[in-house]
């Protein structure tokens, strides 16, 4: 059961897509700064199986351009 | 708590593990991005409170540094569970340094002292807080007589609340009649003080954070503000980004993270800040950049004794003579300054200097100076601060928007509670001790006798210390505090602490080596466990209600000494209640400011706001002093009025280069300099406590010049044993880490108490303000 925080960086001019389309994604908390383009992406995921999922569809987010991670943690179930 | 669900029913809002795991998760992030993207603000957090879990928001100042942030704490069934800047606190307009993000989870150490002890046959015993009360006030009274009223201390901070040092100060000085008060602000910004005082006759700064988004330049003076004030230099930053004409000059005597973002950096000596200071005046005077309308209407010259010790030896005392001179004496004390001569004295090339100089001189610039501890812990820290004055004084750069010399506090109510309330041996909450009239009018409010107030001061800190181990004190009671780590020459005060007939009290929040030589120990509620305010760096006083309650018997530090009043027979001048005495204390302490040069708000506005600063005259707060356009006090008709002194003028000091206390010789060859780290505050008794922040720095180390360490056969993590005339320590070596210190100096964080670098220290201070010097005494390195 694992929750990461992220920082999100949109490539350039694609910002409010970037919020939008990870918004949109299951198990997402977006948390965007309200004066620079940066986003604070939490993920909490059931399982191990999820996870890897929603790490696929992240990667596959044609507005990213970076994730950093912050803060990572598993809790075994 | 409770709240009601969509059906209209109650139910219990309890915050679960993944819930508080997920607020850690944001917290991170928060302050990861605080640290890269300089101003970054997540002010609109507020809108996902019912994602994350957290049901109330109230606002409080920060617990740590003077910066004075307003943060909002997120508070859950029952417990302080998240923490955001808050937007509509000018200081930093949502942001928080990583310090700030995580301040809450210090409240909730595994270790937290929830009772209070007392020290039987040698063994620290578990008693109810009512009973240690009790054996305090027997012992303080018991003492009192046996020994006399100056035999009796208390030693608070400048993290006491302005209730807690009020109520400290009205008890020992008013009814006990001692002057036995002081406070470890005293080790930090009392050379501030007495910079202000004998510069412009009245103290604290004359500018705001607001100076920040109007200079079109920044120097900090000995001043690692990216680590020590993180958010005011990412306002910095912010406003170099945003605007095209900002440039940062750091000059200091260690590259540091402040270092590498300033446009350019200048190394000096230490100590030789005097000579360069002087000389930036040779070449303004020289270069002629003074500007004469300013100096001849608002400006004096004088000078003062030269040669006048480090105050290393017991009963040290030494009094200033003033004497009035002219401009032209001025410009020939100058003579010795040239940028050429003061090359050889700090190593700063003539050309640098010159450049600081120009930026100073050029009237199309406006100027900011920033300092704190570098130029504060000093031996001569008094001249140090009148200098950098001298220098925007002779340009008239000061109490206008962008031009300030800014001199910033390290501690969240250095000002408000130890400068503004008067919390040293000498002080009043208006004036001072030796002053009939102040005397009068605090034995007038605080109802006492006027002969209870002594017209004499006692000990300051550093003497406080050596009556306590000579035995002229033999109780102290110490609040919100760890001397036991923080006193230079640390070995002689800790020995003088355990001496056999000592009493000791200490007030905390969880075990220190100050609680290690404690007689009785008191549990203590901690920041927004209990209602209060603290003063910042830019006279703003700042209110924060009790947000959550203390654990166990912990009580306010206020509390507990209107509880030993009471106990002492003082109920009339104590006679508030806990349900509303912040409040109560809060306007009888108001009425020692009234009047436009420093009334402060009243306890509504203050429980409204994120912050009102002082002078609050008729509802409007005063952004820049000693000018008629912002500062309701000026009364002279003139551009500006420098109120404080009796001339009504801002006074220029002839001031010289003289050398530190100890500097390195053939034996002890290198300079020692003590320090912080973003990570931690202070002595880290609250910091390590936060697994982040412990894991980031969860130690201390000697920083060393990579050729330094080349010589001695070090490479980084290895064992460096430093050794002075008072002491050893052996800790590993940083070499090229976040810090890198000139050739021949090391730098060591004091933050670790497992490595008492104030064993090595010199407990040598400025004879002025009796501040003692943390950043220079003489060590050898050996390979351990």
């Amino acid at each position: 059961m694992p929750i990461f925080s992220y920082l999100a960086l949109p490539k350039e001019g694609a910002g409010e897509t970037m919020r939008t389309e990870l918004s949109a994604l299951d198990y997402c908390q977006v948390i965007p700064a309200d004066n620079q383009d940066v986003v604070v992406l939490v993920t909490d995921t059931p399982d191990a199986t999820t996870e890897e999922r929603l790490q696929k569809n992240l990667r596959r987010l044609p507005s990213l351009q970076s994730l950093s991670l912050t803060f990572g943690y598993d809790e075994k179930e | 708590m409770m709240k009601k669900n969509d059906k209209g029913d109650k139910q219990t809002m309890k915050l679960n593990r993944r819930q508080f795991i997920k607020q850690v998760a944001i917290t991170s992030a928060f302050a990861t991005a605080g640290s890269i993207f300089p101003g970054v603000s997540f002010a609109d957090w507020s809108k996902l409170t019912n994602n994350s879990g957290v049901i109330s928001w109230q606002k409080s100042p920060c617990r740590f540094c003077g910066t004075g942030c307003g943060l909002l704490i997120g508070v859950s069934d029952g417990k302080a569970v998240a923490v955001k800047g808050d937007p509509n606190c000018s200081v930093n307009k949502g942001l928080c340094c990583m310090k700030g993000y995580h301040s809450v989870q210090a409240l909730y150490g595994e270790d937290r002292i929830t009772k209070a002890k007392v020290r039987r046959d040698g063994v620290m015993v578990e008693v109810p807080i009512q009973e240690a009360l009790d054996i305090i006030a027997q012992k303080l009274q018991e003492t009192r007589d046996k020994h006399g009223k100056d035999s009796v201390a208390i030693y608070g901070s400048g993290q006491w609340t302005i209730p807690d040092g009020y109520v400290a100060s009205k008890l020992f000085k008013g009814c006990l009649g001692t002057n036995n008060v002081e406070a470890n602000a005293r080790l930090c910004m009392s050379s501030a003080v007495t910079g202000f005082m004998t510069s412009f006759g009245i103290d604290e700064p004359m500018g705001c954070y607001e100076d920040i988004d109007h200079a079109n330049v920044f120097i900090t003076w000995g001043n690692n503000m990216a680590e020590m004030h993180p958010v005011l230099y990412s306002r910095i930053l912010a406003n170099r980004k945003r605007r095209s004409n900002v440039q940062i000059i750091d000059f200091a005597t260690r590259h540091t993270r402040t270092s590498q973002a300033a446009d350019k950096s200048i190394m000096f000596k230490p100590q030789s800040d005097l000579a360069v200071a002087n000389a930036i005046c040779y070449e303004i005077v020289k270069n002629g950049w003074v500007n004469s309308n300013f100096v001849n209407k608002h400006v004096s010259f004088h000078k003062g004794k030269t040669n006048i010790g480090y105050g290393t030896e017991d009963h040290f005392a030494f009094t200033d003579q003033e004497e009035g001179i002219s401009f032209e004496d001025y410009k020939a004390f100058l003579e010795d300054y040239t940028p050429e001569k003061v090359e050889k004295i700090s190593g700063v090339p003539a050309t640098d200097i010159k450049y600081m100089a120009a930026l100073y001189g050029d009237p199309s610039l406006k100027v900011t100076s920033f300092w704190c501890m570098g130029m504060n812990q000093h031996t001569r820290g008094t001249w140090i601060n009148n200098l950098v004055y001298n220098i925007h004084l002779l340009v008239g750069k000061i109490s206008t928007p962008g031009n300030s010399p800014f001199s910033l506090t390290g501690q969240p109510s250095a000002c408000g509670t130890v400068r503004e309330v008067g919390t040293l041996t000498h002080a009043l909450p208006h004036g001072v001790v030796m002053n009939e009239h102040d005397r009068q009018m605090a034995a007038e409010i605080w109802d006492v006798p006027l002969s209870n107030i002594d017209p004499k001061p006692t000990y300051h800190t550093v003497e406080m210390f050596r009556a306590l181990d000579r035995g002229d004190i033999k109780f102290i009671w110490i609040q919100v505090t760890n001397p036991m780590v923080t006193m230079p020459n640390l070995k002689r005060y800790r020995e003088g602490a355990l001496k056999e007939d000592r009493f000791v009290v200490v007030s905390d929040v969880y075990p220190t080596p100050t609680t290690d030589v404690a007689d009785v120990i008191l549990p203590a509620a901690m920041w927004i466990e209990q209602e209060g305010m603290y003063g910042n760096s830019e006279r703003r006083t700042q209110h924060f209600s009790q947000i959550v309650d203390p654990p166990g018997e912990a009580m306010s530090d206020t509390w507990q000494i209107i509880e030993i009043a009471k106990r002492l027979g003082f109920e009339k001048q104590f006679p508030w209640s806990e349900k509303d005495y912040i409040e109560k204390i809060w306007e009888e302490y108001r009425r020692f400011h009234a009047g436009p040069k420093h009334e402060m708000a009243p306890y509504k506005v203050l429980n409204e706001r994120s912050g009102v600063q002082w002078p609050f005259v008729n509802g409007k707060e005063t952004r820049w002093r000693f000018n008629p356009q912002h500062d309701p006090a000026c009364t002279n008709g003139k551009d500006f009025h420098f109120y404080g002194q009796k001339d009504d003028r801002a006074w220029i000091w002839a001031r010289p280069y003289e050398p530190a206390a100890e500097s390195p010789d053939n034996e002890y060859n290198f300079w020692l300099n003590t320090g912080r780290v973003i990570e931690h505050w202070h002595t880290g008794s609250m910091t390590r406590r936060v697994p982040v922040l412990h894991n980031a720095v969860p130690s201390s180390y000697v920083e060393i010049h990579p050729e330094d360490a080349a010589e001695l056969g070090v490479v980084n993590g290895e064992k460096v044993k430093i050794i002075s005339r008072r002491g050893e320590i052996t800790m590993p070596a940083q070499i090229n880490g976040r810090g890198v210190p000139v050739r021949g100096m090391v730098f060591v964080p004091f933050f670790d108490e497992s490595y008492l670098i104030n064993e090595v220290t010199l407990d040598a201070f400025c004879p002025i303000s009796k501040q003692p010097d943390y950043k220079k005494c003489a060590v050898r390195l050996e390979k351990a």
